[in-house]
């Protein structure tokens, strides 16, 4: 059964949220035959094609293992539907090494109901890749902005993996559990990059939740980042400062300059797709990553990401030829 | 004591069947309640389609409580009750009940199951998150060493964990960790002077498998850690107050639906190493029916499990010596070995913050031992006589019956039931009610015991659905950890099979555009998640993307979940005996939101005779537990993607695949 990427398209731009399994389904195909189709799709709810960035609020939601980021989910997508928004929300699980194979957790963890049309869960493998996103959370985050008020993507927590998600989200929330000196310890030495937002979870837990905020705030004060919201949530019920993480995501989006965020990210992932196909010869040929960034700081920012990915592979091309 | 296990259809049918084993010498009651008022919720709620009165006899209020118990003389009976999450709700209707009959709480005699920690890691009838869990079965313990001292209020049970996976040292250490965490909870609640009662209030429901001797050292093995902690931990001076007391089921995993008469041999050899050796021997002894892995047990098979019991108890001299294996070097090293692991592991749990807190982990340890279980019987290196050795038999005339040697429930009983709780909703005193209701709600938020305005809502008539409601909203809903995402992987590297399967998921993947992705669905209250996990886990490990979201989902959700997630087959597993009315509700789930397409295989306790009616409803294959090798389940499931695309898949006719 062939798909018509251009209906798909503009059901999305019609705010036809039952469209987005299909959506899902072609992005995530690796099937040479649908890519041509993925391309289409993708150019069809570009920022040139809507006459502006998609709408939809895009936010990263990251941490280690365990912290508590599905369960926070689950609590945080109550509140937006009562704020009346709809979501999305793209789930990333690690996928097997020795197999290829993975356990998708994360839905379990979510509690909808399954008649709310205006909330859509996908689970996605991250495959080979390790930055914490899968081969096709970024294109379908985009897409999906098109349609939903909201897209929330959650990462395979590895540690470092935050970068990646920047380069997608308009806001990321980084979430620590109580107690996980890790996260200080990376954001201290510049390991990982000072989040938009920092939540620590399990608030229940009482005091050492309490210890945690403190001394992640203070850590990020002595880091310059005053700006930087620290909130304490419980994600079980009764769920606490829910709203106020809500509030100060929202505040994020606010005082962020969306466009010019959404174009350096899509600048940098097209890099980043270059670099996972051609590999470090290819950064070569383009006289290495900062020499890069700075041509594609020329491009025109109406192109996509395939079309800038299209442009750094000729530009290589020609260089080595 | 002897007593059966039992409980179906209505309160009156059960009341008939008590009365008449009572007449015939039975000395206690032993209550089986349907899932649905195991879990609460009432008969008419969406979650218990299918399974009212199905496993056991559906309680709502005081009325059914009463008629239950009609013409039974409460003060004379000991009453044991397969109860967990509600457990302070049916207690509550009991002690009413008993006080209509003119019977004071402190004569009431008998036990409430109540150990919700193994509910999490087996049994699948929790309702509430772990923290307010414990703390109702803190507040029964509290109320009862007081007000109904006869009562066991809480049976740490073992048993559950060993029909999950669980190896002896596991076995052990999670039963001793999970009664550590509750008389941890009790003790600040009751005056140190009573916690040498409660230590001897409590007792154990443990397991005996095959390996008897192996089996019959654990049981040595547990009553040593019983009396160490009771000295050591809770200052329990009275030697008799820390004897480890213990009932028995024994092992029913290992039952097999191929020549199920063997499984006769192998109820004997368990019911052995808990009677072997005096100074270990069970106080109360449950055996399965041969028929185990078929269905429910009818009369018949309940009474043949009867008489093995006492064959062993009247005809042997089992019960004639004093303990056979004092002085032997052999048993006591064995002992000192599982002693030795479950002090380890034990103290493993304690590391993650005591039982509690370490439920995830110790789900995921019992996913892996169960893996590795299977791994063992599939490679032959676990000989299961009939299964996967000495396979050729003759035909058996015991599976020749009509009703295919299994007992079934009249599909009826759901209906009337539903029309039974609304009527009795439109005649009560609703005022009482709501008040009676948010008197518990107040309670729950707060740190008063719970059982007297529970006992108070029971009074006004509230219903089993209402007040477990009112305490979801207070504690909020819970899903348990499924342990299959921490599980880990296929240890065997160099497993030809598992290699084989990995390159035809990735051919098929490759031909598909993604990944093999399959959903595999738990509908409906039923909580045998074993078979689930195990096909998880399997199929991760042959290369698959899988969704599994644990126990207990509507058809609805189990549909949209199917469609969201792009799943190119579904997979659901039910052994409780509901799959006639849950599957084809998925099946229409499926077509209403758009995926009819999705090939649906099943698992489970299926009986021959419904599989056809399944395959006629769409469903492309069926499994049950003659099926052991999930390997090859794993090859048919990658077959049926192979099979075609998905608008070819539809030409081609549905249930052609073979079944082993
Ligand atoms: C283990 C077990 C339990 C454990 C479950 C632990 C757990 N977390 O799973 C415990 C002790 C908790 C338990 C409790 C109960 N049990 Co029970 N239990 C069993 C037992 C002995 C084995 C089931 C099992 O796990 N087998 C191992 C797994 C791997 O095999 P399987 O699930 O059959 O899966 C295989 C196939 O069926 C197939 N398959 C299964 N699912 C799927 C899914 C897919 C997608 C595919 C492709 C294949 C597939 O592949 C697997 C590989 O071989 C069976 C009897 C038996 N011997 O089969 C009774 C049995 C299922 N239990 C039964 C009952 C009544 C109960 C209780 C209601 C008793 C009570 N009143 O308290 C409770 C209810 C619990 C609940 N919440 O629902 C009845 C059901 C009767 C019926 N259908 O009419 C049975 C049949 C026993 C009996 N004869 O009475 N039980
Ligand atoms: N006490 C408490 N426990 C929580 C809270 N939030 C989550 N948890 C528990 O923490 C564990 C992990 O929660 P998840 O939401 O699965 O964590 P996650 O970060 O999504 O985990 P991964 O996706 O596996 O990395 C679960 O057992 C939750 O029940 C909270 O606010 N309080
Ligand atoms: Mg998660």
């Amino acid at each position: 059964m062939a798909v018509d990427p251009a209906a798909l398209a503009r059901r999305l731009r019609d705010g036809d949220l039952t469209v987005a399994p299909a959506v899902l389904n072609l992005v995530e195909s690796r099937a040479p035959k649908d890519q041509e189709a993925i391309a289409a799709l993708l150019a069809a709810v570009s920022p040139a094609a809507l006459g502006g960035e998609a709408p939809g609020h895009l936010v990263g939601v990251t941490g280690p293992p365990g912290a508590g980021k599905s369960t926070l989910l689950s609590a945080l997508l109550h509140g937006w539907r009562e704020r009346g928004r709809s979501v999305a929300v793209l789930a990333v699980d690690p996928s097997s090494k020795r197999s290829g194979g993975a356990l998708l957790g994360d839905r379990a963890r979510i509690d909808v109901d399954p008649a709310d049309r205006a909330v859509f869960i996908r689970s996605m493998a991250a495959g080979e890749r390790l930055g914490g996103l899968a081969p096709a959370t970024r294109a379908a985050a985009h897409a999906l902005a098109a349609a939903f008020d909201v897209v929330v993507i959650e990462t395979v927590g590895v540690g470092q993996s935050e970068t990646e998600i920047a380069e997608v989200a308009d806001t990321v929330a980084v979430v620590v559990q109580p107690g996980s000196g890790d996260t200080l310890q990376f954001i201290k030495s510049g390991i990982m990059e000072i989040p938009d937002v920092l939540v620590v979870t399990k608030a229940d837990l009482g005091q050492v939740a309490t210890r945690a905020r403190r001394d992640l705030h203070a850590a990020l004060r002595s880091l310059g980042a005053r700006g930087t919201a620290v909130v304490a949530v419980s994600s079980l019920p009764p769920a606490q400062g829910i709203d106020r993480l809500l509030d100060a995501l929202e505040a994020h989006r606010g005082a962020t300059d969306v466009p010019s965020r959404r174009l350096q990210a899509r600048r940098l992932h097209a890099l980043a797709d270059f670099v996972e196909e051609h590999g470090a010869r290819g950064l070569r040929a383009l006289g290495g990553r900062r020499a890069a960034e700075k041509w594609l700081a020329t491009t025109d920012p109406a192109l996509d990401v395939g079309s800038l990915e299209r442009a750094l592979a000729e530009r290589a091309a020609a260089a080595a030829g | 004591m002897m007593r059966t296990y039992a409980g179906h259809s209505t309160a009156a049918k059960s009341n008939e069947l008590y009365r008449r084993n009572l007449a015939k010498g039975q000395t206690g009651l032993s209550i089986a309640f349907d899932l649905p008022t195991q879990t609460g919720y009432d008969a008419d709620d969406e979650l218990a389609r299918g399974e009212v009165g199905k496993v056991g006899v559906p309680v709502a209020h005081k009325g059914d409580m009463s008629a239950l118990l009609d013409g039974i003389p409460l003060d004379k009976m000991n009453t044991s009750m397969t109860i967990n999450a509600t457990a302070a709700w049916l207690l509550a209707l009991y002690i009413v009940t008993a006080e209509e009959q003119g019977v004071a709480p402190a004569q009431l005699q008998g036990t409430t199951q109540n150990d919700i920690i193994k509910e999490y890691l087996s049994r699948g009838t929790y309702a509430f998150p772990p923290a307010p869990s414990m703390r109702l079965i803190a507040d029964m313990v509290a109320y009862t060493v007081e007000e109904v001292p006869k009562w066991n209020p809480i049976n740490i049970c073992s048993y559950h964990l060993q029909e999950a996976g669980a190896t002896p040292v596991q076995e052990i250490a999670y039963a001793m960790s999970t009664a550590i965490a509750v008389l941890d909870e009790v003790r600040a609640r009751v005056p140190q002077d009573l916690m040498g009662k409660v230590f001897s209030r409590i007792s154990f429901f443990v397991n005996a498998g095959v390996r008897f001797i192996e089996e019959h050292a654990k049981l040595r093995a547990m009553g040593r850690l019983w009396d160490e902690l009771g000295r050591e931990r809770y200052g329990v001076e009275d030697p008799k107050q820390r004897r480890f007391r213990y009932g028995v089921q024994v092992n029913s995993l290992g039952l097999t639906e191929a020549q199920p008469e063997n499984n006769v041999q192998r109820i004997v050899l368990e019911a052995l190493a808990v009677t072997l050796g005096r100074d270990a021997r069970a106080r109360a002894l449950q055996l399965p029916a041969w028929n185990e892995a078929l269905g429910l047990p009818r009369p018949w098979d309940q009474q043949w499990a009867l008489r093995l019991q006492q064959v062993l108890a009247f005809e042997t001299d089992l019960l004639e010596y004093p303990d056979i294996f004092e002085g032997s070097v052999v048993m006591d090293g064995l002992v000192n070995e599982l002693l030795e692991g479950a002090r380890a592991e034990m103290a493993i749990v304690a590391e993650h913050g005591g039982a509690v807190e370490a439920v995830p982990y110790m789900k995921a340890a019992l996913v892996e031992s169960h893996r590795e279980r299977i791994r063992r019987i599939e490679s032959g290196e676990l000989k299961v006589v009939g299964q996967n050795v000495f396979t050729e038999t003759e035909p058996s005339p015991l599976t020749a019956s009509g009703d295919g040697g299994i007992m079934t429930v009249d599909p009826e009983v759901e209906q009337h039931q539903r029309e039974a709780v609304r009527a009795w909703r439109s005649g009560r005193d609703q005022a009482a009610v709501d008040a009676a209701l948010a008197e518990v709600a107040r309670v729950a938020a707060g740190e008063e015991n719970i059982m007297p305005a529970t006992i108070a809502a029971a009074r006004a008539g509230a219903t089993t659905g209402e007040w477990a409601q009112a305490l979801r909203d207070a504690f909020g809903q819970y899903r348990g950890p499924t342990g299959v995402g921490e599980a880990a992987g296929a240890g065997v590297d160099d497993d030809a099979a598992l290699e084989q399967i990995r390159d035809e998921v990735e051919r098929v993947s490759e031909a598909l555009g993604r990944r093999l992705k399959i959903l595999v669905g738990k509908p409906g209250l039923d909580g045998h998640s074993n078979g689930a996990e195990q096909i998880a886990v399997a199929a991760r490990d042959a290369g698959m993307e899988v969704v599994y979201e644990g126990i207990r989902l509507t058809p609805s959700q189990i549909a949209s979940s199917a469609v969201q997630e792009g799943v190119h087959v579904v997979g659901l597993s039910i052994l409780s005996g509901s799959h006639r009315e849950l599957i084809p509700s998925v099946l229409e789930a499926l077509r209403e939101a758009g995926a009819g397409d999705v090939p649906v295989v099943v698992g489970g306790i299926i009986p021959p005779s419904d599989e056809q009616a399944l395959r006629e409803a769409g469903v492309a294959a069926v499994y049950t537990p003659k099926d052991f090798n999930i390997t090859q389940i794993m090859r048919d499931i990658v077959g049926l993607l192979a099979s075609g695309s998905r608008s070819d898949r539809e030409s081609s006719p549905k249930g052609s695949l073979s079944r082993r």
